[in-house]
């Protein structure tokens, strides 16, 4: 699935007022979810064999989903980001962001969003915590592994 | 012209690229992996964005991850480099969609001589030489009925296949059959696909490669040749330019035909086309590669033509403001590929710390490299650490100041290819400049037997 592809569907998502649309393919699951006037895209790569390197990157992508918590220190961990793209910390920008700081999370738990190439990705937590600092303002560009949270271990 | 690029490469040949856009007045972008982190096209970049973990298929394999770079980076243009996604149509059309211009020929070219069966029937379509070959084949038998027709020895070679790998020769029925399965399973791990041909396998040629540019006007023009015959196991160690033996009236030939080619797939911005050249000077066509090369210095230096900048230039849509008439060449280049490899070991890979780097310097040598002393070279990528490349009024001249440059380069404790090309410097027949693919073979094979004379007289 190209971005022309995906472009096309969500054009078409918003043409016919669909507002969930889940797509399976071979080695590829992708969950469109309009929310609030935005469309969030939930990748689910099934793990391919190593094959070459003329394949679209796009269709082999892991599940870019969970962040990795760093080692702690002391009772901390940090969770980075696990894509390049733009941190929203809210799934819109007239809506309340998804943690702040004294939240408690817990696996699964939406942190925030990374939007890559137009797509809003939902970066779910891998751990359980307690938020201590949110490393990143809304808006501005992330690389890979960029700090992103400070969660206080339980 | 472009206000920034961003480079989706590494090593050598990042830090070439952004040397020619600092010079432009370009700002460049790099993007690295977390291994990379302390590498010097990270430190000479305007900016640089961590695009992923070391393995390259996480990093500067990984479109999604270099496209958002792209995009919050806000560049304009993207510069391949070689390897990586430089050949990757996929990519280039990407890049297009999202309104960032591909440093590189249109995706249809990348995509035409790509495959290697399709470049070479196009080019048979158009006239020219291609060694004697087949189609993509589909079995041992027609494999076997091929080489009773045209006689051994064949080469067999992935259909998706390039820069020298998983070609396996056979000189008889029964290598063949062994070598077509194992070629087909290697070709699927390598390539993702596992269709094959064959083609005539000319014994000891000369490999002959022709550097084109194109610009988008439809201006095509070629700056001379460059012979890469010593290689090992396909993979080149020293390129020249001009080419120590072609006749004036070949080089036409061959730079009319890459012209030709170009042409016949609307070829844009810079290529080559791979020639064999066999002892007799009928040449043939082999591939033709859609981007930068690593050699591509010894050209540079013979032409006085910065052809990463006409890259850029060309992208940019200029017109390239010259034609043939207008290209000359003078005096001879070499190059040497300098890798982190134990020549006396089996080419075994020499990763680690660089804790001594001085290189060499004075007049017409140049070092295109990316380490430096305190430097830790990855294990994740290819072994080459830079290139030194030299120029001399006459091929002598550039011999001797090649030797004389290796000789007083030091790169340590890691070991280094560097001995090596010492050796090939003061051989007689390279000095002679009688070379051709069987030229490396036979002197470690020499070496080898020296060795064990060696020890068989200190016994």
């Amino acid at each position: 699935m190209n971005l022309k592809e995906l472009k096309e569907i969500i054009n078409l998502m918003k043409e016919h007022g669909l507002s969930e649309l889940e797509i399976e393919k071979e080695g590829f699951k992708i969950k469109l979810k309009k929310s609030n006037g935005q469309y969030i895209a939930h990748e689910e790569g099934i793990a391919l064999p190593k094959a070459s390197i003329q394949q679209p990157a796009l269709e082999r992508s892991q599940a870019p989903a969970a962040s990795q918590p760093q080692a702690p220190l002391g009772n901390e961990v940090i969770v980075r980001s696990p894509m390049v793209g733009t941190f929203y910390p809210a799934p819109a920008p007239d809506q309340a962001p998804y943690v702040n700081v004294g939240t408690m999370i817990k696996p699964d738990d939406v942190l925030c969003i990374v939007e890559a190439m137009k797509l809003m990705n939902e970066i779910k937590s891998e751990i359980s915590g307690r938020i201590i600092e949110i490393m990143v303002e809304n808006g501005t560009p992330v690389e890979f592994d960029q700090p992103l949270f400070r969660v206080a271990l339980p | 012209m472009f206000k920034r690029i961003l480079i989706a490469n590494r090593g050598e040949i990042a830090v070439r690229i952004i040397r020619a856009c600092r010079e432009l007045g370009i700002e460049t972008v790099a993007v690295y992996s977390k291994a990379d982190k302390d590498s010097m096209h990270v430190q000479l970049a305007h900016e640089a964005i961590c695009i992923g973990n070391s393995p390259s298929s996480e990093s500067y394999l990984n479109i999604p991850s270099i496209i958002s770079a792209a995009e919050i980076a806000d560049v304009e243009a993207i510069h391949p480099g070689y390897g990586f996604l430089a050949e990757n149509a996929h990519f280039a059309e990407i890049c297009e969609s999202c309104q960032i211009k591909f440093i590189g020929p249109k995706p249809e070219s990348i995509r035409l001589m790509g495959d290697k069966a399709m470049a070479r029937q196009t080019v048979s379509k158009a006239g020219l030489p291609i060694t004697p070959g087949t189609d993509v084949i589909a079995d041992q038998e027609e494999a076997l009925r091929f080489a009773k027709k045209i006689g051994y020895p064949v080469i067999i070679k992935a259909k998706m296949g390039g820069g020298g790998k998983g070609m396996k020769v056979a000189h008889n029925d029964g290598k063949l059959v062994s070598a077509f399965l194992t070629a087909r399973t290697e070709a699927e791990a390598a390539f993702g696909n596992g269709d094959l041909y064959i083609e005539k396998y000319i014994e000891e040629p000369r490999h002959i490669e022709m550097q084109i540019l194109a610009d988008q006007y439809g201006t095509t023009v070629y700056l001379g040749e460059r012979d890469c015959s010593i290689q090992r196991r396909h993979q080149k160690l020293i390129e020249e330019a001009p080419s120590p033996s072609l006749s004036k009236k070949t080089r036409k030939k061959l730079g009319d035909a890459a012209v030709k080619i170009a042409k016949a797939v609307r070829y844009e911005n810079a290529g080559t086309i791979e020639f064999l050249v066999d002892k007799d000077e009928n040449f043939y066509f082999m591939e033709m590669n859609t981007r930068l090369q690593v050699e591509h210095p010894v050209t540079e230096l013979v032409t006085g033509i910065d052809i990463v900048k006409e890259q850029i230039r060309i992208a940019a849509g200029e017109k390239l403001g010259y034609s043939q008439e207008d290209i000359h060449t003078t005096g001879a280049a070499i190059e040497c590929r300098i890798n982190a490899e134990d020549p006396s070991n089996s080419f075994m890979p020499s990763p680690g710390r660089i804790d001594k780097y001085v290189p060499p310097g004075g007049p017409w040598v140049r070092v295109d490299s990316h380490v430096y002393a305190g430097y830790v070279i990855p294990p994740f990528y290819d072994s080459m650490i830079g290139k030194v490349i030299v120029y001399g009024h006459h091929r002598h001249e550039a011999i001797a100041t090649m030797a004389r440059a290796l000789s007083e380069m030091q790169i340590g404790p890691i070991k280094t290819t560097i001995p090596l090309h010492l050796r090939i410097m003061n051989r007689p027949d390279f000095i002679k400049g009688k070379v051709n693919t069987g030229f490396i073979d036979r002197l470690l094979t020499q070496t080898q037997t020296q060795a064990k004379k060696e020890i068989h007289e200190s016994v």
